[in-house]
């Protein structure tokens, strides 16, 4: 079983729990000489590569460190300008480290709260009335499932495209929502979740998963 | 990863509820002295239980949506056995449907209790109403709940009324209504 990740969205629309499961790291280093033959760019405080895909560095890929050093926005941990670096001859040959970027929280929870209404423009588009929201999104390298219960919470599901079977993930998930998240008397409603005993439930769960598969559960 | 979790295979016996709802209302009659104020905060847990345990009862019976009233008492019915091993009988429906009784011969929570003379008012089950009223509330259904016999009073039966008093429909998840 390929899940990517778990995001549960509470009524109100505001993320209160994700987790990332089998994401593989992608990162590449390579020693570069000047001129740099990959065009970079830098924005929304990332240095990015726009053009120029070779040797396991694609498109879209962040400079994550120089020489070893890594970099936060454009600024490298000792303190120098990364896209300074970059620009002046006579700190060549550089090593760059490229990576495949990461959703920061922020970003999930925005992506989470965008979510919220094209479901609900899904429930108003469809020709027939009384239509449930989106319960499946299709795209080319994965498939997210949706399921939201009669409360309002919607958990959902990124999974591989060829996975079968998360409508019963999505079910397991929600009693152990159920179970570990609402019993915790000191979890109150409509907050994140930060539960430990859900969190461990739900990695064995996961863990069973990838063992036994889907049917295990 | 064990099936301890799934439906009707955890057990506990049901003195222990009987004892531990015991020893709380007796708590809460020595904190607040009034037995209508207690009657009031066991309302206020009750729904705070409710709102709460819905969700676990959806998750584990996969019901549907109810719309209409009939429905919903056989739910609930099905959720005093789920959480209270009881099975309380769904009668006196009131002509337009939207009021109904359930009648319990034995109560588990009063199993092993007497009221004691100076607290005659105290609605001691008054939990159940109130988690009937927080759990329908999530699923966008506003009622009314009160005990109307009480066995501790010396009534027969218990009976726990359920009114209805309407769909909340602003609160209703979108693709839902």
């Amino acid at each position: 079983m390929v899940i990517y990740g778990i995001y549960i969205v509470s009524k109100s629309g505001g993320l209160i729990f994700n987790y990332d499961h089998t994401v593989p790291k992608i990162e590449t280093t390579r020693r570069f000489t000047y001129p740099i033959d990959l065009k970079l760019n830098y924005e929304s405080k990332k240095i990015s590569v726009q053009f120029g895909q070779r040797d396991g560095i694609h498109v879209g890929h962040v400079l994550t460190a120089i020489n070893g050093i890594q970099i936060t926005g454009r600024q490298l941990d000792d303190g120098k300008d990364a896209v300074e670096i970059l620009e002046s001859k006579e700190n060549y040959p550089l090593t760059l480290t490229f990576e495949r970027p990461k959703m920061t929280t922020n970003e999930k929870i925005f992506l989470a709260s965008m979510f919220y209404p094209l479901f609900a423009i899904a429930s108003q588009l469809s020709p027939e009335p009384k239509s449930s929201g989106i319960e499946l999104l299709e795209a080319d390298t994965f498939k997210l499932h949706c399921f939201q219960t009669l409360t309002g919470v919607k958990i959902m599901v990124v999974v591989d495209k060829n996975q079968i079977g998360a409508e019963v993930f999505l079910k397991r998930v929600y009693e152990l929502y159920a179970d570990y998240a609402l019993k915790n008397p000191f979890y109150s409603l409509e907050m994140p979740i930060r539960c430990e005993l859900f969190d461990q439930n739900l990695k064995t769960m996961l863990e069973q998963i990838d063992k036994g598969g889907i049917a295990s559960i | 990863m064990s099936r301890s979790t799934r439906f009707d295979t955890k057990k506990v016996n049901s003195e222990l509820v009987t004892l531990t709802y015991g020893t709380l209302v007796a708590q809460m009659v020595k904190d607040l002295d009034n037995p209508d104020d207690v009657s009031k905060q066991l309302d206020r847990i009750g729904y705070n239980m409710g709102i709460r345990l819905i969700e676990d009862f959806l998750s584990k019976t996969g019901t549907g949506r109810c719309l209409d009233l009939k429905d919903t008492a056989d739910k609930i019915q099905t959720a005093f056995r789920l959480y209270l091993g009881v099975q309380p009988n769904v009668v006196n429906w009131s002509p337009a449907g939207d009021e109904f009784s359930f009648i319990l011969d034995s109560n588990p929570l009063t199993e092993l209790v007497e009221l004691p003379e100076d607290l005659k008012s105290l609605k001691y089950c008054n939990i159940i109403c109130g988690a009937i009223r927080g759990a329908l509330e999530m699923v966008q259904l506003d009622v009314q709940s009160w005990i109307v016999q009480d066995q501790l009073k010396g009534d027969q039966n218990t009976e726990i009324r359920v009114k209805f008093i309407r769909r909340l429909e602003d609160a209703m998840p979108a693709g839902e209504d």
